[in-house]
């Protein structure tokens, strides 16, 4: 406790000079209702000093009133602020606390532990370097310490204080510390945490609070305070490359044009080459200024004004990035979402994301499925509802620049905005993109068939639609192909409509004809695929040896044959275009069915029963094929 | 490697936010409220967009009973280039004359101070303003939001209030509605010292302790600063060694003893002091949460 008491005032200016080389570390509280949080930040504010006595005199008051101690002091009640919280005697919103040592200041995110509170913790990790993770010693690992744990690690953090609790209700018992710290250690194991320190503490009682606490002569690691005094924070901002967002353009007068931002990561100097996304532009940085004088380098975490020795247009939103290695930059990206919206997310509706200093309209394409925040199970769902969490997929109306969020927390985290209501409704990580903008690809390379396919973030495959005229082929291929666009995949159909009254416009229907009408389809098609599309053909192609001439065309793998399976009476019921009544009147010569053979698919990759499903189950049958076989993986 | 220390990265963080509100906003405006976390502010706001000037005006809600040397200080400001100061007075308040004697605190708080906020937004259309507010202060300023959105009717729902994620602020409003910035939110007490320490930063020579006329009254030590002040029967201003901790309405705002004259003496002070700052202000007494009904009725 004497560490953090009134420090020496021998020589003021001196002790101010030290105070000033302090440094900042953000940490999190999180555990579940009556974890005992409030009490434990309450106390390390009272022993750190930062409680002035008409505080602890209207606490003491207040401890009558409200609290749940008795006559002691409730220390919970100094940080559970709002007046509805004190008679509730629940935390319902992030409280930001702050205290400090001689070597560090604080700064405490308090987070409430009830369930319907996931997005205060999401808030609360967003900014946090370090979590504590409080366990009651009597409860052990609960569901609410999954899910904790869970969001602390989604949101990046990678450094963990495993503050098991209420050690004096358990009789500072070793083998219950020891169990509780082994169950966690090993369900945390894929959490990517870099550390963690299990201390057992009381906050009420204040063991191994600040000082060590003879209670626990088992225990010989450090107290919490004298841990978070110390503790390294891996801190790689530094040596990761340059990015800043530029928040502001500074234009005073003619002669000056500078770019105002905060960087994010890296360190940059006058004269290092430097590239603005998402334009592509490159200049060197001329001068580093700030209002003191100008600077020789400016590293992560400050505030300046760039100018640059060339004049290249940049505005609000553009980052501006190490010329070598520069961000990414793409408008279509799969995201993990955390929804904080009584109102549930709807795919295909426009959100505001704002991510960086750039804003954009935002549509879910896709929303791949839903993450059990307690199990990390992965359910199906269309939709995401308050504190739920899901792999999404979206789409932007412009490009934007990012790194991957567990790479960059301040360039892959954005956040959703309401349109209609300006609410901030869901925050996102991008995990990766699913396409990647050309700027980038600045070296010169072969133009591949696999580059153009990973240029569209998709892999070429020929779906040949075949079955009886009326079966729904057209209906199944058009919904796929739809489906397809909305998830930002690079599609063409050809069907029997297209082909016949251009490119084949010379052929009829003999049995030449018909030859020679399948290679041409067949050959286009491997076009397509060489430049990367997803090929849709909707052709009835009633003989197998057709089919195999163009399934030889093409590579192994890409050529899928996708049967539509009706019987004939149903496809004849339906005679949608009026064909097997002229065929039966004898109008139509050769018509497939009825005085022309179908030869079915003896084995195609994908056979709908089009007689029982639905034209949408259908489309959402072959989606689910292709995800599966990672063609449209992402 | 540069290493950041604390105060450089609160700066950082608070220029961010300063330019996030000059970039996202049609029409902001900075709360100056002549004290020393004002004072900071401004530091931050020229630093924010050097070598421009600042980008938004400068306005002061004069309750007409603030100390003269706040009013002198405040007042040389206008002869800053880089700077456009506004003032505003709740003007039916001064005809109905409203004071803290006639009224009471409380009354006078509301239409002098919160009632003349409110005027002066709607009258220059501001739809954002910055405020020196920190979340240390007070129990229910520390859930409030950096960007703190307000109703058309400058109410705040605490129980509504939009998450705010990494340095990601949500600025979208309708119109009418209107934002309150706390780019100091995350600063103590002592990081404002400690950075008008570093920066050498201006402030009102009230801070300082000196030889001023006093009265005490409540507990509370009121100073004699104009000749408003009515005296009780037996009442005599005494000449005392005092500094004041916060600066607000004279006759609301009570003075320490003290015998720190330099910005050191008075970091030395605090440090060895055991009541908080809001302590010498007569708002926060009433009721145990009555800053938060103050907020959500538009009070800063």
């Amino acid at each position: 406790m004497d560490g953090y008491a009134a420090p020496d005032f021998a020589n003021i200016e001196e002790y101010l000079d030290s105070q000033l080389k302090k440094s900042l570390l953000r940490f999190i509280t999180c555990g579940s209702v009556d974890d005992g949080k409030s009490t434990l930040i309450g106390r390390l504010l009272y022993e750190s000093k930062m409680i002035f006595d008409d505080q602890l005199a209207s606490l003491k008051n207040e401890s009558k009133k409200f609290g749940t101690q008795g006559e002691e002091i409730d220390f919970a009640l100094l940080v559970d602020g709002l007046a509805a919280e004190r008679e509730q005697g629940i935390t319902i919103d992030v409280a930001y606390r702050f205290f400090s040592t001689d070597r560090r200041k604080f700064i405490v995110a308090d987070t409430p532990g009830h369930e319907q509170y996931t997005r205060n913790m999401a808030t609360g990790a967003s900014t946090a370097d370090l979590a504590i993770v409080m366990i009651d010693a009597r409860k052990g690992v609960l569901t609410q310490t999954r899910r904790h744990s869970f969001i602390v690690s989604l949101l990046g953090i990678r450094n963990v204080v495993l503050c098991i609790n209420k050690m004096d209700l358990v009789g500072y018992d070793q083998d219950v510390f020891d169990e509780i710290e082994a169950d966690y250690r090993e369900f945390a194991a894929d959490f990517g945490f870099e550390h963690i320190q299990a201390i057992p503490v009381s906050a009420l009682a204040g063991d191994n609070v600040v000082v060590s606490s003879e209670n626990t002569p088992w225990y010989d690691g450090p107290p919490l305070m004298e841990y978070l005094d110390t503790v390294e924070i891996a801190s790689d901002a530094q040596e990761k490359p340059f990015r800043m967002p530029v928040q502001w353009v500074n234009r005073p007068n003619l002669d000056f044009r500078g770019f105002a931002g905060q960087v994010v990561s890296g360190t940059i100097k006058p004269g290092d080459g430097v590239r603005a996304l998402p334009s592509g532009k490159t200049s060197k940085v001329a001068r580093v200024v700030t209002m003191g004088a100008d600077l020789d380098e400016v590293v992560e975490g400050q505030s300046v004004t760039i100018t640059l020795e060339d004049e290249i247009d940049i505005s609000r939103g553009d980052v501006i990035c190490a010329d070598k290695s520069p961000a990414e930059v793409s408008d279509q990206f799969q995201t993990t979402m955390i929804w904080m919206s009584d109102s549930p997310m709807l795919p295909g509706r426009s959100y505001v994301m704002k991510i960086g200093a750039r804003e954009c309209q935002m549509q879910v394409t896709e929303q791949r499925h839903r993450i059990d925040v307690n199990t990390r199970a992965h359910e199906a769902a269309k939709t995401l509802g308050l504190n739920e969490i899901g792999i999404v997929n979206v789409a932007l109306d412009r490009e934007v620049a990012f790194d991957p969020y567990n790479a960059n927390r301040r360039m892959g985290g954005f956040i959703v905005i309401d349109r209609m209501t300006n609410e901030t409704v869901g925050l996102g990580l991008i995990n990766f993109a699913l396409r990647r903008a050309s700027n980038i690809h600045r070296q010169s390379m072969d133009v591949s068939k696999e580059l153009r396919a990973s240029m569209k973030g998709q892999k070429p495959v020929m779906l040949w639609f075949t079955g009886l005229s009326g079966a729904g082929k057209s209906t199944v291929a058009n919904l796929v192909e739809k489906r397809l666009a909305a998830m930002g995949k690079h599609t063409y159909t050809l069907d029997g409509d297209n082909v016949r009254h251009g490119l084949n416009n010379d052929l009829g229907f003999t049995d030449a004809d018909r030859v020679e009408n399948i290679r041409r389809v067949g050959e286009v098609s491997k076009l397509m695929l060489d430049a990367g599309l997803i090929v849709l053909v909707s052709f009835i192609s009633p003989f197998r040896a057709e089919r195999r001439i163009v399934r030889q065309m093409v590579e192994d793998g890409e050529f899928w044959e996708v049967f539509v399976d009706v019987p004939l009476n149903v496809a004849e019921s339906r005679d949608v275009k009026g064909l097997y009544k002229k065929a039966r009147a004898g109008e139509i010569k050769n018509f497939t069915g009825i005085d022309s053979p179908y030869e079915a698919p003896t084995d195609p990759e994908i056979h709908i029963d089009a007689d029982k499903l639905a034209p949408e189950e259908a489309a959402e049958l072959i989606i689910s094929r292709l995800e599966q076989a990672g063609l449209i993986g992402g | 490697m540069t290493t950041l220390t604390h105060l450089d990265r609160l700066e950082a963080e608070s220029i961010h936010i300063l330019r996030e509100v000059a970039a996202s906003m049609q029409n902001p405006v900075m709360m100056y409220s002549i004290g020393k976390d004002s004072s900071v502010l401004l530091h931050l706001a020229r630093k924010a967009f050097y070598p421009g000037p600042i980008p938004f005006p400068l306005l002061h809600v004069d309750t007409t009973w603030k100390f003269r040397e706040m009013i002198a200080f405040r007042d040389a400001l206008k002869d800053d280039p880089n700077i456009d100061l506004l003032v505003h007075i709740n003007e039916e308040g001064v005809e109905q004359g409203v004071g803290p004697f006639t009224h009471g605190s409380a009354v006078h708080t509301d239409i002098m101070k919160t009632q003349a906020l409110k005027q002066a937004l709607t009258k220059y259309k501001f739809d954002a303003a910055i405020g020196g507010a920190r979340r240390d202060e007070e129990k229910s300023r520390a859930k409030e939001r950096i960007f703190s959105f307000r109703s058309a009717q400058h109410r705040w729902d605490p129980k509504n209030q939009r998450p705010e994620l990494w340095s990601l602020y949500n600025a979208r409003i309708k119109p009418g509605e209107s934002v309150r910035v706390f780019p100091i939110s995350n600063w103590t007490e002592l990081d404002i010292w400690q950075y008008i320490y570093q920066e050498n930063i201006d402030i009102v020579p009230l801070y300082f302790a000196d030889e001023r006329p006093v009265v005490e009254r409540d507990g509370i030590m009121v100073m004699v600063d104009d000749d408003r002040l009515p005296l009780e029967p037996g009442e005599k201003p005494e000449m005392k060694k005092v500094r004041f901790r916060t600066l607000g309405c004279y006759p609301l705002t009570g003075a320490v003893e003290s015998e720190a004259s330099t910005i050191t003496e008075i970091i030395e002070e605090m440090l060895r002091t055991t009541t908080s700052e809001r302590e010498g202000r007569a708002i926060d007494k009433d009721a145990p949460a009555s800053m938060e009904m103050k907020k959500q009725e538009g009070y800063f």
